[in-house]
């Protein structure tokens, strides 16, 4: 077991270093520097502000030495934030970035897989077909066309609801963020719980069940929804990629001060320290994340250990 | 395999949610205190320490939250701040300030001569790296400490006492005053530098001399301010609170205004202009700012740099009228001359074209277009390069339709990211024709003059003329304000008679200002301190 | 196995690929011939003719945008583009997936254990942020938006073509191939790849939609494809700053964008119902 956790961990590594390498790679390749603007400066200053960020230095120097600060878990300074550390700024926007996307995975998955068991409960009738327009319709509208057309309505028009983020209190703000971030995934995932429960439904051992005389909800409730279940929990991991893609759009609609901005932003003002930050994070986060579901899973299932 | 190893995926992504819905607390509460203004800022300031700042945003914060030794009054006219007044000697080199007895730091110390000596050398020290020191390049010795031949205490600057600083330039600079109200002049507090290093301009470490301190920072999203107790001219403020809200898209910005979220925007999206001037009239405020839009031509080149009748026919060709009213349609003011009209003790020249009307205008260019060799048959062919905006996009849509319907001109519209358009135009390599805006430094036609002249490192275009350069440096000489101006004058007649820019438009400054805020004045710098306003409570 | 004859038999007879196919089909044609038809032009800018509504005047059936610009020319240009780009990006990711995910399947054991390890990785990383890296470092063109957005669609490809693959691997007749010593590049090419056809297309038909949605993605962040190019996503962009004052800005690309969609949805569940028995049955 030691030897697997060892084996995968040292695995790990090597991704993690050509990730590094490939987004260092990239964000020096992109022409101008940080500090560029059209107020161009004096060659001194320019030269002392180089030399202060070290970017006089060979690119390979460069390199090993954010690396060394890497591996000490030192991201660097932010060149755009010039009063903060990458870390600071990703340590501040990671938990409200976090905070959203939870909520959004929760109400996509109540909402999306009741309104997907009920379509496949009533399949071909009315209900069905407008759970599935709708879903359809969930999918093939873009968020930044939905955010706005949202924000105009209940918050411009009608005024029930704060139209942004900073200084507005409380709940009332997440729901706008959280509904346009979720209303994608809804629909996949109804989309997703229809099909595996009409699936389900059609199996022996619910034929098995319902011949016992159990009702509808009681089947659905402690047979069917298990195994219908699959298929949505496999969707898991692509719905957290859509909903990270999701969220810098919805961060920069309604001004969130999350990752998804933040990255957004370090891009654009080639700020090279953040951008690769963020980068690095998310793929340690991922590939930690990979790691110990590996791990756990060789500890289910010992089988696994000798592959 | 894949199922079970999927489902645990989504176990320990529960797991995340679950951490990350238990685990965030909500640290931001609304403020209801009434008297909180609410300002859009559209980013966020790089930097709150005065000596790495560069951007209007930081600028507008500063301005809160510091002082300098001059200040602005709301409708933008040179007022005493942390001096209460100054002597200027008569060859104009020696500025000796008395700076205010109450004058004081929110941690209740006094603000002394000696703080503004050590932020002035900590401005120039190579060290500090500041992106301003440039500002203040005329005070004596300054240049040469930047380029580290000197040590930062040989800058001319002395505290004689408490009260007293005295400042030696090295040549005589009218607009001097006005660059002490750049939020890079303020002075930093050296005790909190020395006790926090990097951080001291964190909320809580952050040593204010101006009428508002800082509260908190939230990167991407909020700044709070509130009264400084201990500023002198503390009874003078009305409002408490100030919020910077951080709104990078100027739709959302409208849309939180148009809430009741804010009182004053950073800006005003071009494509709700027209019905806001409609729906709004009372709350917009638009005023004519210190930037010029300008098309720049690659002098070094032959095609440009040889070609005064080419560059001229081009520059005639553009309708302006059409620019302003239609594309940019936010009251912008044409541009015939590269100074824009308002900077003090100045009367622009104009281009010698600026009379004629379009038409004749039109006529005129295809007659240089000509002699210039192009033809139907041999139209002019060149790139002509702007960064990716909407705006800028319109306008070079517009211009190129311009120079094709006008001259037959075959132009190619090339589109690229801001820092990679910097950096070709710094190369002059590719560039032909590029889009470019230079906004002013100070109030002085010498923040626009300069830049074009020979080894400016802002001159892209890469003009060079021997007779605007003497004038230039005439002019720098001169002591007496009316012999000067007369320098600077002529200096603008020569540049514009060799076109080597298509000045397009001069800025205007535009926000939206809720009927509640009183106090608001229009002015040039577009400067706004919160301090000047009130709020009416409802 | 279907023959293709049969599979267009049985896709003929499937009412909601005919209509949701017929719909495509009839928006492509259009947004070919419409621009040559109609007497405008996507780049003739009109300044006294700006955001004007849809009128019959001139055949400006869309109306205008605030360059004064032909909406409907511009449209369709944004139809053919973002159409373009999909399709592209959809073979890009087609021919990677299908080759990576053939082999894994194919060879199978160590190699395939390593291969779809990978492909696990490359899943965990945030693509959407190389791709924002990738568009902001280099010029973009065309090119590269393929690219990107092939990149991103490549993987579920080969973890499905690998699934199928793993399967066809234990047939007879690739068996009876193997036995006869035909080589490796062979079957795969020869036996394994035709076999594929069917899970490939519906997945495509899958993928497209998926392409655009990046792609408008991209021009939401202004780093799409470029003016006075244009594509539905960016258009699309366009309008909705234009919402309240133009509405038929936002509403016609949008209208366009959700109907393309919309048909490449339905059209990829009718045909995966067509290609895969158990849910037809």
């Amino acid at each position: 077991m030691l030897r697997y956790t060892v084996l995968r961990v040292l695995g790990a590594i090597p991704t993690l270093l050509l990730v590094i390498v490939l987004a260092f790679l990239m964000v020096h390749a992109a022409p101008g520097g940080p500090f560029d603007d059209e107020r161009v400066l004096p060659p001194e200053i320019e030269a002392n502000i180089a030399k202060k960020y070290h970017l006089d230095e060979p690119l390979h120097r460069q390199f090993l030495r954010y690396l060394g600060g890497v591996v000490q878990g030192d991201l660097g300074p932010s060149y755009s934030y010039r009063d903060h550390t990458v870390s600071e700024l990703i340590g501040g926007a990671l938990p409200l970035s976090l905070h959203l996307g939870a909520l959004a995975m929760l109400l996509s998955l109540i909402v999306g897989v009741t309104a997907g068991t009920a379509a496949a409960l009533r399949k071909n009738t009315v209900l069905d077909r407008t759970v599935m327009a709708l879903a359809m319709t969930g999918i093939s509208i873009p968020v930044f066309v939905v955010a706005p057309v949202l924000v105009l309505v209940l918050a411009v028009y009608l005024q029930w609801l704060p139209a942004g983020w900073s200084g507005n209190a409380g709940g009332a703000r997440y729901l706008l963020p959280v509904v346009s971030l979720a209303l994608p995934q809804i629909a996949y995932i109804a989309r997703l719980t229809r099909a595996s429960m009409i699936d389900v439904l059609a199996s022996d051992f619910i034929r098995t069940a319902r011949a016992q005389g159990l009702g509808t909800i009681a089947i659905v409730r402690y047979h069917a929804l298990k195994p219908a279940m699959l298929p949505v929990l496999s969707y898991m991991g692509p719905a957290v990629a859509a909903i990270l893609t999701g969220s810098v759009v919805v961060e920069e609609i309604f001004g969130i001060p999350g990752l998804g901005q933040l990255f957004v932003r370090g891009a654009l003002n080639r700020d090279y320290t953040l951008v690769l930050g963020i980068v690095i994070f998310y793929a340690t986060l991922i590939i930690l994340l990979n790691l110990l579901v590996d791990i756990l899973y060789a500890v289910i299932d010992p089988r696994v250990r000798q592959r | 395999m894949n199922i079970s190893r999927n489902v645990l995926i989504a176990l320990a992504t529960f797991a995340i949610v679950a951490i990350a819905l238990y685990s965030y607390e909500d640290v931001e509460d609304s403020a209801a205190a009434n008297s909180t203004l609410n300002r859009g800022l559209s980013t966020d300031p790089e930097s709150l320490d005065p000596h790495k700042m560069r951007s209007v945003q930081a600028g507008e914060v500063l301005r809160d939250i510091g002082e300098g030794l001059a200040g602005y009054t709301a409708t933008g006219e040179l007022i005493p701040a942390a001096a209460d007044g100054w002597t200027i000697s008569d060859d104009g080199l020696t500025y000796t300030f008395n700076i205010r007895s109450d004058a004081r730091w929110s941690n209740a110390d006094a603000v002394t001569a000696s703080h503004f000596v050590f932020s002035l050398r900590r401005l120039v020290d190579p060290a500090t790296a500041a992106f301003n020191a440039h500002l203040i390049a005329d005070i004596e010795n300054a240049s040469a400490i930047s380029s580290g031949e000197m040590e930062p205490s040989a800058l001319a600057v002395e505290a004689k006492d408490d009260q007293t600083l005295i400042i030696r330039l090295s040549r005589p600079t009218p607009y001097f005053l006005a660059l002490l109200t750049y939020p890079s002049t303020f002075p930093v507090n050296p005790d909190s530098l020395a006790e926090h290093g990097d951080s001291f301009t964190r909320p809580g470490n952050l040593l204010s001399n101006g009428a508002y301190k800082l509260d908190s920072w939230q990167p991407g999203s909020m700044l709070r301010l509130s009264r400084n107790e201990e500023y002198w001219n503390n009874a003078a403020t009305a409002i408490d609170a100030v919020n910077y809200h951080v709104l990078t898209q100027p739709m959302t910005e409208l849309n939180r205004y148009r809430a009741g979220e804010l009182h004053i925007t950073a800006i005003v999206p071009p494509e709700s202009f027209k019905r806001i001037r409609e729906d709004r009239p009372d709350e917009l405020h638009v005023a004519s700012y210190l930037g010029v839009y300008y098309y720049g031509y690659n002098l070094s080149k032959p095609m440009f740099g040889d070609s005064l009748q080419l560059r001229q026919a081009l520059s005639m060709a553009i309708d302006r009228d059409v620019l302003v009213e239609k594309i940019t349609g936010r009251g912008e003011a044409p541009a015939y001359s590269w100074v824009p009209a308002g900077v003090d003790n100045y009367e622009p020249r104009r281009f010698n074209y600026a009379d004629l009307n379009q038409d004749e205008r039109n006529a005129g260019a295809r007659r240089l277009y000509r002699e210039a060799g192009y033809s139907a048959a041999n139209p002019a062919q060149f790139e002509l390069r702007y960064n990716t905006s909407d705006t800028q996009q319109r306008i070079a849509l517009a211009v190129q339709s311009m120079w094709r319907e006008v001259l037959g001109a075959e132009v190619t519209l090339v589109n690229e990211e801001f820092q990679v358009l910097l950096s070709n135009m710094r190369e002059a390599e590719v560039t032909q024709v590029f889009r470019s805006s230079w906004i002013g430094d100070y109030n002085d036609a010498h923040t626009f003059l300069s830049i074009l002249q020979g080894g400016n490192p802002a001159n892209m275009p890469r003009y060079a003329s021997d007779e605007y350069d003497e004038l230039m440096l005439a002019a720098a000489e001169q002591t007496d304000p009316k012999l000067r101006r007369v320098y600077l004058e002529e200096a603008e007649r020569v540049l514009l008679a060799d076109h080597p820019v298509i000045p397009l438009y001069f800025y205007v400054s535009k926000h939206l200002v809720s009927l509640q805020v009183s106090g608001w004045g229009d002015n040039v710098l577009d400067y706004h301190y919160s301090q000047h306003l009130s709020l009416a409570t409802d | 196995m279907m023959s293709l004859g049969s599979t267009w038999q049985r896709l003929r007879q499937n009412r909601t690929v005919m209509i949701c196919g017929g719909l495509l089909f009839g928006v492509v044609v259009v947004a070919c011939i419409g621009p040559l038809v109609s007497p405008n032009d996507y780049l003739q800018t009109d300044f006294d003719n700006l955001l004007s509504p849809p009128t019959v005047t001139d055949m400006q059936v869309f109306g205008t945008d605030d360059l004064g610009r032909d909406l409907f020319v511009r449209s369709m240009l944004g139809v053919r583009v973002t159409i373009v780009i999909a399709v592209v990006a959809s073979a890009v990711s087609l021919v990677i997936g299908v080759i990576y995910g053939a082999v894994a399947g194919f060879v199978g054991g160590r190699v395939d254990a390593v291969m779809m390890r990978f492909v696990d990785t490359l899943y965990a990383l945030p693509f959407i942020f190389f791709v924002i890296l990738l568009m902001v470092a280099f010029e973009r063109n065309f090119l590269l938006i393929f690219v990107a957005i092939g990149a991103i669609n490549w993987l579920d490809m080969a973890r499905i073509v690998r699934g199928q693959t793993l399967s066809l691997r234990e047939r007879e007749f690739v068996a009876a191939a193997r036995v006869t010593g035909v080589s490796a590049p062979r079957i795969i090419f020869r036996h394994i790849a035709p076999n594929l056809m069917g899970v490939v297309i519906v997945y495509v038909t899958l993928t497209i939609p998926q392409a655009i949605l990046v792609e408008s993605f991209l021009s939401f962040l202004g780093l799409g494809i470029q003016e006075p190019q244009t594509s539905l996503g960016a258009l699309v962009n366009a309008g909705v700053n234009q919402m309240e004052g133009a509405p038929w800005m936002l509403l016609i690309p949008a209208a366009l964008l959700a109907s393309i969609l919309f048909c490449c949805n339905f059209l990829g569940d009718a045909m995966r119902d067509v290609f895969d028995a158990r849910h037809t049955a």
